[in-house]
This record gives structure tokens, C-alpha cells and sequence, in this order.
């Protein structure tokens, strides 16, 4: 189980400078934890592409951000990730929710969400793992450690 | 008006020690005027992303200014970031290089083009510094007032559209760029935005 202050503890701990993110209605309630952050900055931003380009930016910049959206807009940001990640070759860190996830599996939805969320990362070829209900905000910690130690671009899915 | 050409040259006398990023029909011309490790040809690029990348690069690097230079055709392509940047203020100064074409697809118009103000549009997303210029006199005149002090700055800036033109390429691969970039900015010091 994930709530605001255990990943913003676990975040600012990694040393993550900037969470750069577009809030959907689950990870929409860290906001107070992430606005109220001592070492890390919440920036809010108008679409998911921008996101990522914003991101990459303070990358290059020499900062450690990430990249807090739904997989709504990761579907929206395909040519920023494609650009950030395979030509500029950025560590890029995305963290994903996924709408409707838990619906899907028990066949009470018909969102499509949870349909193309894993083959659109695959498609990007976007390392990825989902973290579920039984992960902790240190498993979030440890995906980004091992990403950065690799300076690999990576995601984690987040099921809602 | 004013050929693309003038446009540039006129910054390059005032870019000082900031990052210039080039995108699209700019990245044709710039590295003519200035290829120094602060120049970053973002090509490729992704589309419309260039004041994003940009701001993120300004919010790291606070005492230094970054300059962008994006067409009116990307701009339309990510207005939103004329938002993000009044809501998280930097030292980003955003040339809106307007000539009403998607020029390097073969000159085809840009939707509304001549009827956009990005002027306006930049003011009422609440940026306070902005500036248009239509022709070469004016903008020498005003670049140096436009080109200093904090940002962000939107400058808008009208421009002949050019026929023929083929995509543009970076002078070096994408990595070297990065590279350059790096080094410069961890090595040379800036003078904070007057």
C-alpha cells in the first residue's frame, strides 16, 4: 500500500530532486505530502508530453526527477518518451497509475486502460514493474535505485 | 518583416552566456551563428517540446538563462507550457518565431496563422514580459531590453516564411551534445540574469 508521506520519505531518501506530475484520482491524494516536502519540488504541469520534456530537462540540468502521471497521459506522451528516451537516452523515471486495473481483473470494467497500459510500454520498450497493494513505498525506492544504478529509463505501474 | 536569418543574428549578439536551444527551422540557421557547447540543436526532437525541455533545464540551473527558440507550429503544438511556465517562474526567455508555415513539411500554414496573438495569449496565462517585434529595426532596438533582466520572457517574433526547406540536422550526434552541454554548465559560471 502506497500513501503520500511513505513515498515522499522514500523519494526524498533516493534523492529525487523534483516530482514533475499530472495527478489522476489515486495518486491525487499524495498531493499534500508532495506539496509539503521538504527536499523535493512539486511541479505541475498541463499535459503528460510536457512532463517528460520537463523532466529531461532538469535531467540535463543535473537534477533527480521523476515523472508521477496516469497511463492516461502516458498514452498522450508516446512521441515525448520515444524522443527523452531512445534519442536522447535520458534515465527517465516514470510512475504510472493504472486506471481500472483492479476492475479489469475481476471482469467488473470495460475501461480499456488496463488493456494497453503493458503493450504500449513494451511498444516503447520501457522497462517496467508493477507494484501492487502487497508493495511498500520501498519497493518504489529500490525500483528507482536499481534504475539509476543502470542509468536506465524504467517505469512503475501503479494498479488502481 | 524579417528573414529568419536577421531574426537569429540579432540574438546572437545578445545571447551572452546563456543556453540557447534551437528547434526546427532554427536549428537550420543557428549553428552558422554560434556552436559553442551552450548550443543545443535539439534534433530530433519531440514535437512542440522544446520550451519544455527548456524550462526544465532553467529550473535546474537557476542562475543561468535559457533561451528557445520554437516556431509558431510547435508552439501550437504544446501551448500548455506558456502555463506551466507562469506557474513555476524561471529564467527562460521563449522566442515564438512566427512565419505561418510548418516550413520544413513544405511550407504548408499553420492553423490560424496571421490571427494568433501569442502576445496575448502568453499575458493572459499571467507572463508579464513579453515583447513582439515584426521587423528587423525593432527587434535590434528592443533586444537588449527584452533579453535582460529575470524570466520569463516571451518574445514573439514575426518572420518570412521560407519555401523549400529540407528538416533540419544537429551539427554532432544527440550524445555529444548532451555531453558538451554537461560539461559546460558544471564548468563555466555563469552571471546571474541582471
Amino acid at each position: 500500500m502506497f500513501d503520500g508521506p511513505s513515498v515522499v520519505a522514500a523519494l526524498e531518501d533516493c534523492g529525487v530532486t523534483h516530482v514533475v506530475w499530472l495527478p489522476d484520482s489515486d495518486i491525487g491524494r499524495w498531493e499534500p505530502a508532495l506539496r509539503t516536502a521538504s527536499c523535493l519540488q512539486l511541479l505541475r504541469v498541463c499535459r503528460e508530453g510536457e512532463a517528460i520534456a520537463l523532466a529531461a530537462g532538469l535531467h540535463l540540468g543535473g537534477k533527480r526527477p521523476i515523472v508521477l502521471i496516469q497511463c492516461t497521459g502516458l498514452f498522450e506522451a508516446g512521441d515525448s518518451l520515444r524522443n527523452i528516451v531512445h534519442d536522447l537516452h535520458l534515465p527517465l523515471f516514470l510512475v504510472i497509475g493504472v486506471r481500472s486495473y483492479h476492475a479489469h481483473q475481476r471482469g467488473a470494467s470495460t475501461d480499456s486502460c488496463p488493456i494497453f497500459t503493458e503493450p504500449i510500454l513494451r511498444a516503447w520498450q520501457l522497462p517496467y514493474v508493477l507494484l501492487d497493494d502487497r508493495h511498500r513505498a520501498a519497493d518504489l525506492a529500490a525500483a528507482y535505485r536499481q534504475a539509476q544504478a543502470k542509468n536506465q529509463a524504467f517505469a512503475v505501474l501503479l494498479p488502481e | 518583416m524579417m528573414t529568419l536569418r536577421e531574426a537569429l543574428e540579432i540574438l546572437a549578439h545578445h545571447r551572452g552566456q546563456r543556453i540557447v536551444i534551437a528547434t526546427m527551422s532554427s536549428a537550420s540557421v543557428w549553428p552558422s551563428l554560434s556552436d559553442t557547447p551552450l548550443d543545443f540543436i535539439y534534433v530530433p526532437s519531440a514535437m512542440g517540446q522544446g520550451p519544455s525541455l527548456a524550462h526544465g533545464l532553467a529550473l535546474a540551473q537557476p542562475e543561468r538563462g535559457v533561451i528557445v527558440l520554437n516556431g509558431d507550429g510547435c508552439m501550437l503544438m504544446n501551448l500548455g507550457c506558456l502555463v506551466t511556465l507562469a506557474e513555476h517562474p524561471a529564467n527562460v526567455y521563449l522566442l515564438i518565431i512566427d512565419n505561418g508555415l510548418y516550413e520544413v513539411t513544405g511550407g504548408q500554414p499553420t492553423p490560424g496563422a496571421g490571427r494568433i496573438d501569442f502576445a496575448a495569449l502568453a499575458r493572459a496565462v499571467g507572463i508579464a514580459r513579453v515583447y513582439s517585434y515584426d521587423n528587423a529595426s525593432a527587434w535590434r532596438a528592443g533586444a537588449a531590453e527584452a533579453l535582460t533582466g529575470p524570466g520569463p520572457v516571451v518574445i514573439w517574433l514575426k518572420v518570412e516564411g521560407r519555401l523549400g526547406q529540407s528538416a533540419p540536422k544537429a551539427p554532432r550526434p544527440m550524445a555529444e551534445q548532451i555531453q558538451r552541454l554537461r560539461q559546460a554548465i558544471t564548468e563555466q559560471i555563469p552571471e546571474p540574469p541582471s
